[in-house]
């Protein structure tokens, strides 16, 4: 029977956020690209929740953006909502996040691939992965073929199949076999890729239902609106071009009568029945397991927030269920607001098959297979922004291997995307994997205010990053460094004019001359507050761009380095010593056995991640720092021999 | 590779002759220099030729002497590690050397890991590479062994304290955590105030542990001395008579005992760690087998042995199986109720240990006291024979013990002032999630100290305590 059969350079599986993102990687790096979909009309579908953003996830988007990822222009083209969360936190933890107009966020990505030179989208089911032996261990991918049997050969394959392999959606005692939303699930490509010696392992996870906004009353919910100054997610988007009318989302609670349907109710959800094979994630846990696992709460947080501004209906956030349809209603209608609600999607929750990432290496490939990539859900995270991040990586990597450049390695001293990827290929992660700042440990250099300072570069050097962006990157670090350096080479005398501005401000008096900085640095001064006492500044403004005052931008990191400049000191000086194990590479070949002085929990843990360098080597579980020693002396020695 | 400064006591911690403290690192000169005054006050070791060697002393923060020393300097690369090093010789006791070892951590050095200077030498270049493997025994097997005594010595109490604390630093931890994850849920409003008093309390808290370091008894510190015998030789009335003197100080392990005997006791200034064994009998009942093999294990780690012998009645075949558990060890036998008619003589006992232990190398430093430990009579010469044994450095400390305690008490300083850290944040006025930097780097310090890694914990604590999100 003949059949198409194609020749490109990247075959990509996948069209969610992360395949998106590896997509046009590959395309912008000028490889042919394929993106496979189930359904062109589901481009970058956001199944779940209507945002984009949020703790930590912000600063994911943030750092997208300064390597040349999509997400972040295309939340900026189709938010109806923008906040700053924690804005009166420190400034490492201040985090965007984003209302999206779903449809709009969808329908705009798929423009932006659609008008993507060397990009083709192509609807169909991947069923199978083409590849040869390469030696005992080890494979190479060579394409892959759909289900009507066409073949793609390709030099890389990236796999970006979020929730779709195998999935099955649980409402109650009804299942389906589908995708999420009623899209049509994959079924065959799990049994090629376990051929292909991978393992799969079963995630789950959930989303509430959606109602009808005419049915809600409002009257009874707290309203919560957006920021009056709406910041742009892009370092490329002009914050004036973005300022607009914003929708608001709804607060209500749950209270006891919420709780005790679902208690009494608790034997026909499929989780408690045991129906759920799944793992799901304790952090977006579903209102059963809070009911059950926070009995002492009187009462839970919900969210009602807008899925667009072309359609009623309603997000209903902190009541993701697996409940039956009539359980669902009966809870949901016991909420303030929400007792006449009608449903126009029940809530559901949804399981997979997906993989343990430690058989990656950072680079998103698998350790035995040559040129196969993965990113998102598929690695066993959960969220928007953490699949964009991988999908990215994973196509840049895919991009790199066939250009025979470098790969992209971002290590968690630079960037979230090198600590969420770090985490996911080297812990042996049970659950969904959520981004948390937690899990940053250097998360005041790492903050979503300098991701353009700390990634641009990079992000220039693989050429996804335009030279015109750069060069204003150049122009504002160099303005910056120019001021702090003024400011703290400024001193002011402790003369009368002084001392009556410190009063004033509730300051203590000077007893020597001190430094513009050293009063920025007082709790209760600022950068804008000196401005009365230094006399400099317009001058030297006016000097450097020809203007009385710095951007905004330029003073943010001016009083960010200045004020935190002793706790940022103190992480730069851990990086230091972080960067120097990270640079002790790991022959990919090395023989474990062959050292006979490490613990055998440790040989067996290393023979199973296999990582790269000493540092990543030093954060497996079951390695101790006398075995990282042992191994350190090990390869200093292998060195000389060779 | 690291390049911070190392220290650590590079000779064996005996109580007689010199002692040498080592220091290696690029600050290694500047920080002695810290803590060494000369003579006339005015000479710096930075100024010093390499390898050369400086009379002078150590002094305290106060300005106080500590001890008489001697300083040798060697400069980078002439030297073991072949980084600059600097060795302070000082004199030879426990005591002292700890404290010049403290002044040097004081002053801005870290405790040297086990094999570390060892481990730098050879990084360093210093050691031929075909001893890698060497050297990485050494790491491998002294760092099994730290750890090992490292969670052995702990107290049973002290370690519940140190987990204790870490469960509370680990919660307010989460709380901020999970707070700035998820603001919407969880408000931080007016928390600074509570955990200032709560970081308030566990200073206290931390401080009482440093201080309880300070005085020796965070660990089991002393000499592991076994009393071992027959059933009703008299080992418990040994025991209950050192214990009953009024110059002993007495101190319960909670957590370490179980079905044997154990105290700290102290005599003439020497701390002694003393275990009673059950009464050792030949038997073939399983659950008395059970109780000689454990006297076998103590016995085994015994830095002192004491045998009681019932004089009343003849040696038998029990005595034969206690005898073989004294091996090599330095052992006193105490010929008990000499209140009764004697059928032991030292002479029996001697030749006794002569035809059942063959394998013993010297048989003259066994010492014999007659006592009536009943009537009291006997046990002060017992005591003074110990005292010197001890003086005369026959037995000694284990030295690792030493070691540890001195790791414990850096770890508990460190966790000190990263507490004193975040009560300055609060009082700056510094946003919470600066706070949990430093109640983090205080929880890994605790974890040091029973020998626990940080890992999923924080994570783990956001999950399990708090309900989070969307």
């Amino acid at each position: 029977m003949p059949e198409i059969h194609e020749n490109v350079d990247v075959c990509v599986i996948g069209a969610g956020h992360a395949g998106c993102e590896a997509a046009l990687a590959c395309a912008r790096l000028g490889l042919e690209t394929v993106i496979f979909t189930v359904s062109v009309d589901s481009v970058a579908l956001m199944p779940c929740n209507p945002n984009v953003g949020g703790s930590s996830k912000g600063h994911l988007v943030r750092e997208l953006d300064a390597l040349g990822g999509e997400m972040g222009k295309n939340i900026d083209k189709t938010f109806i909502q923008s906040k700053m969360l924690n804005i009166s936190k420190g400034p490492a933890v201040h985090s965007l996040r984003a209302q999206a107009d779903k449809a709009d966020y969808s329908r705009e990505m798929r423009k932006v691939l659609e008008n993507q030179d060397n990009l083709t989208i192509k609807q169909a089911e991947v069923c199978e992965l083409l590849w040869e032996q390469l030696d005992d261990s080890t494979k190479k991918v060579t394409g892959v073929k759909t289900y009507t049997g066409a073949v793609y050969e390709c030099k890389a394959v990236v796999l970006c199949t979020g929730t779709y392999l195998k999935a099955r959606c649980l409402c109650g005692e009804t299942i389906t076999y589908t995708g999420p939303n009623g899209l049509q699930a994959a079924t065959h490509l799990s049994d090629s890729l376990e051929e292909l010696g991978i393992e799969l392992r079963r995630f789950k996870t959930g989303t509430p239902a959606r109602m009808d906004k005419r049915s809600l009353d409002f009257s009874k919910m707290e309203e919560q609106f957006g920021d009056e100054r709406i910041i742009p997610f892009s370092f490329s988007t002009d914050p004036d071009s973005i300022q607009k009318e914003q929708v608001s989302c709804w607060l209500t609670y749950t209270n006891e009568k919420t709780h005790k349907i679902i208690r009494e109710n608790l034997d026909r959800s499929p989780i408690y029945a045991g129906i759920i094979e799944g793992t799901g994630p304790r952090y977006c846990p579903s209102i059963e397991d809070k009911v059950v696992k926070f009995a002492d709460k009187e009462r839970h947080q919900v969210f009602i927030e807008p899925e667009g501004l072309h359609t009623n209906e309603m997000y209903v956030s902190g009541m993701s269920s697996s409940l039956p349809e009539d359980v669902q209603l009966a809870m949901y209608r016991t909420v303030p607001g929400l007792e006449k609600c009608k449903i126009v999607r029940n809530a559901y929750a949804i399981e997979y098959d997906c993989i343990n990432a430690k058989q990656l290496y950072p680079t998103l490939e698998f350790k035995t297979v040559k040129g196969l990539f993965s990113g998102g859900q598929f690695n066993g995270s959960s969220g928007y922004e953490e699949a964009a991040c991988q999908g990215l990586v994973a196509g840049i990597n895919a991009a790199m291997s066939i250009l025979n450049r470098e790969p992209l390695i971002l290590d968690r001293s630079e960037s979230y995307i090198g600590v969420l990827i770090d985490d996911l290929v080297t812990k042996d992660n049970r659950e969904p994997y959520r981004m948390m700042t937690s899990r940053a440990e250097y998360r005041l250099l790492l903050r979503q205010d300098n991701a353009d300072i700390r990634l641009r570069e990079k992000g220039y050097q693989l050429g996804l990053i335009t030279e015109e962006q750069r060069e204003r990157l150049l122009q504002k670090k160099t303005l910056i460094d120019a001021e702090i350096s003024r400011l703290k080479n400024t001193s002011v005398g402790a003369n009368r004019e002084i001392q009556d501005f410190l009063e004033a401000h509730g300051s203590s008096s000077l007893k020597t001359a001190a430094s513009l900085a050293e009063l920025i640095c007082r709790p209760e001064l600022n950068y804008k507050m000196i401005e009365e006492i230094d006399e400099g500044r317009k001058d030297f403004a006016r000097k450097k761009i020809g203007a009385d005052f710095f951007p905004a931008e330029v003073i943010e990191q001016v009083e960010i380095e200045i004020k935190y400049e002793g706790y940022i000191q103190r992480q730069l000086r851990q990086v230091e010593q972080f960067k120097k194990m990270e640079k002790k590479k790991i022959p990919e070949d090395l023989d474990y056995d062959r050292i006979p002085s490490l613990r055998i929990e440790a040989r067996q843990k290393l023979k199973e991640f296999r990582p790269i360098s000493l540092g990543q080597a030093s954060r497996i579980s079951g390695v101790s720092p006398a075995d990282v020693s042992v191994l350190l002396v090990y390869l200093e020695h292998g060195r000389e021999e060779d | 590779m690291q390049t911070d400064t190392i220290a650590a006591i590079a000779t064996a911690l005996s109580n007689s002759g010199i002692g040498i403290i080592r220091v290696s690192g690029e600050d290694s000169i500047q920080i002695v220099d810290s803590v060494f005054h000369t003579q006339g006050g005015k000479k710096k070791l930075q100024n010093m030729e390499s390898h050369t060697i400086h009379y002078g002393y150590i002094v305290d923060d106060k300005g106080e002497i500590i001890d008489e020393v001697m300083v040798s300097v060697m400069k980078a690369p002439h030297s073991y590690t072949m980084e600059d090093v600097i060795e302070i010789n000082c004199h030879g006791g426990v005591l002292m050397m700890k404290k010049v070892l403290q002044e040097v951590l004081h002053a801005g050095a870290r405790m040297a890991e086990p094999g570390e200077f060892t481990k730098r030498a050879f990084l360093n270049g210093r050691i031929d590479l075909s001893k890698a493997e060497a050297v990485m025994d050494v790491i491998h097997s002294q760092n099994e062994y730290a750890l090992a005594s490292s969670v052995n010595q702990l107290r049973g109490s002290l370690s519940e304290e140190v987990k204790k604390l870490r469960g509370e630093v680990i919660y307010e931890i989460a709380f901020i955590e999970s707070a700035l994850d998820d603001p919407e849920h969880i408000s931080l409003d007016g928390y600074s105030e509570n955990l200032l008093l709560k970081v308030n309390e566990l200073l206290v808290r931390v401080k009482k542990l440093i201080d309880t370091a300070d005085n020796g008894r965070l660990i089991k510190e002393g000499i592991a001395t076994v009393i071992i015998g027959k059933p009703n030789a008299g080992k418990s009335s040994l025991l209950n008579a050192l214990v009953g003197e009024e110059r002993a100080i007495v101190t319960d392990i909670a957590g370490t005992t179980r079905d044997i005997l154990e105290e700290h006791i102290n005599l003439h200034g020497i701390g002694f760690n003393v275990i009673d064994t059950a009464g050792i009998r030949s038997t073939e009942d399983t659950v008395e087998k059970i109780g000689v093999e454990r006297a076998r294990k103590y016995a085994g780690n015994a830095d002192l042995i004491v045998y009681v012998v019932d004089a009343s009645v003849p040696l038998d075949e029990s005595d034969r199986e206690i005898v073989s558990l004294i091996k090599d060890r330095k052992v006193v036998i105490l010929l008990n109720k000499s209140d009764l008619e004697s059928v032991v003589s030292e002479e029996d006992i001697k030749n006794f240990i002569r035809d059942n232990l063959p394998q013993r190398k010297e048989y003259g430093d066994i010492e014999i006291v007659r006592t009536s430990v009943k009537d009291g009579s006997g046990v002060e010469e017992f005591e003074n024979v110990v005292k010197e044994m001890f003086f005369e450095g026959k037995i000694a400390h284990n030295g690792e013990i030493v070691i540890t305690n001195m790791r414990h008490k850096e770890a508990l300083q460190n966790a000190y002032d990263s507490l004193e850290l975040v009560k300055r944040s609060i009082e700056d006025g510094m946003e919470e999630d600066f706070y949990s930097i430093d109640l983090m780097d205080a929880y890994k310090e605790l974890g040091k100290i029973v020998g626990e890694e940080v890992g999923e914990d924080l994570v783990e604590e956001i999950f399990s305590k708090f309900c989070m999100g969307k």
